[in-house]
């Protein structure tokens, strides 16, 4: 999808039971060209992918406000991502509920256009 | 010359063979084999492409967060809402005609892209949804109509269908439809292209068997807009259509062309008892 502004569904299983594993999943809208192809004027169609996604855990309390730089300590996940991979990249990971929060997720591609999204976490005592 | 000759006919009959053993008399360009009346439909029990999908592929459509088509249904109903801005002042969005208060975002279209391509009475041809969508937007929002098969296009499209997901198609043809379904019935059964196919060899005589990597399905457009692995991207079943063209070293046809519009109405019936799937994703 060549959108300027990609498109994001993020899902986070709140509320969640203290301890618990949960799994995070997103999806993301971006043509992930790889730069490979070539048009059907037989000119190299440029590479435009994103190379790296990152979500960090803020407890509550302590949730920055605008881009703020990643923290190492808050990292809870992160990858690179290559000209191999498909359009619309849709990655899911696991994580272990033990505070509430916020998550902040961060896709960067290869110009270092920033795309960013937040979403909340609640964990319950109970059980 | 004459070796050439007997390897020309050989190729011909081995052509022919590959087409599904038609007889000898099938020529070029003409109907394959008598077309079904418009009260029988050809396939009796039909089933969707989704049947036809690996196990990886079936889930990646059921599963309603990672489809990469909603990406598409997202962007759909943001545009559903967005009012655009005129110099005389606001217009109208598509929320302002067609919801009703509390009923969700776009549920009135609910069963809408059941009675489409429906014929306008303005112009007395077919218009299909996205066309529908289009007239919407010069005269009713004063704007510039979408391109065929842009994203916007795409996204509205998406949304209308999806809100018929579920629902089973069932259309009738009037009488003032059936000349329109008679052409698109024929396109159906006429060979194209160079490599001399009609839709149905693939689609009828053959669905269910590998045409090499491939399975081939029954070809029925419940799932379109559909998010197609090979595309990377949701596309049209027009764009569908034409992929079918270039598949069989035929040229293709304009987006809209009345050919497809036909071919769109002839599907829809076609498919009576199919649930609307949209978005679906294919292989």
């Amino acid at each position: 999808m060549n959108t300027v502004t990609p498109k994001m569904r993020i899902a986070v299983p709140s509320p969640a039971r203290k301890g618990a594993e949960i799994e995070i999943k997103t999806l993301i809208s971006h043509p992930m060209e790889s730069g490979f192809r070539r048009d059907q004027r037989g000119e190299q169609i440029p590479r435009n992918i994103l190379t790296r996604f990152e979500c960090h855990f803020y407890p509550s309390g302590n949730v920055p406000s605008g881009n703020p730089d990643p923290n190492p300590e808050r990292l809870v996940f992160a990858c690179d991502l290559h000209p191999g991979m498909a359009a619309n990249p849709f990655i899911s990971f696991f994580a272990r509920a033990t505070v509430s929060g916020q998550f902040l997720f961060r896709w960067i591609d290869q110009h270092g256009a920033l795309f960013t999204a937040r979403r909340d976490l609640q964990v319950s005592d109970a059980g | 010359m004459e070796p050439r000759r007997v390897c020309l006919q050989c190729t011909i009959v081995l052509l022919l063979a590959l087409a599904g053993g038609c007889e000898a008399d099938a020529q070029h360009g003409e109907s394959n084999s008598s077309p079904t009346t418009a009260d029988s439909r050809q396939t009796a029990d039909p089933r969707s492409g989704y049947a036809y999908q690996s196990a990886d592929t079936q889930a990646l459509q059921d599963d309603a967060f990672a489809n990469p088509g909603t990406l598409w249904l997202d962007q759909g109903e943001s545009l559903w809402q967005r009012t655009p801005e005129h110099s005389d002042g606001p217009g109208k969005s598509c929320g302002d005609c067609h919801d009703d208060a509390g009923a969700g975002l776009a549920a009135s279209m609910r069963g809408v892209a059941l009675r489409y391509p429906a014929l306008d009475q303005d112009t007395g041809v077919l218009i299909n949804l996205e066309g529908r969508i289009n007239r919407c937007r010069t005269e009713q929002q004063q704007l510039p109509a979408f391109e065929w098969e842009s994203e916007a296009l795409l996204a509205l499209t998406t949304l209308v269908a999806n809100r018929s997901q579920g629902l089973t198609l069932n259309r009738s043809i009037s009488a003032e439809l059936q000349p329109f379904f008679d052409a698109g019935r024929n396109y159906f059964y006429t060979r194209r292209g160079q490599m001399n196919l009609a839709c149905n060899q693939c689609h009828e005589q053959y669905a269910g068997q590998m045409l090499r990597g491939d399975r081939l399905s029954e070809g029925h457009g419940n799932g379109y807009p559909t998010y197609r692995l090979q595309w990377q991207t949701v596309g049209s079943l027009q764009r569908r259509l034409r992929f079918c063209n270039v598949g069989v070293r035929a040229e293709p046809h304009d987006y809209g062309a009345p050919e497809y519009l036909n071919l769109e109405l002839f599907l829809q019936w076609r498919g009576e008892g199919l649930r609307v799937e949209s978005p679906a994703v294919r292989r």
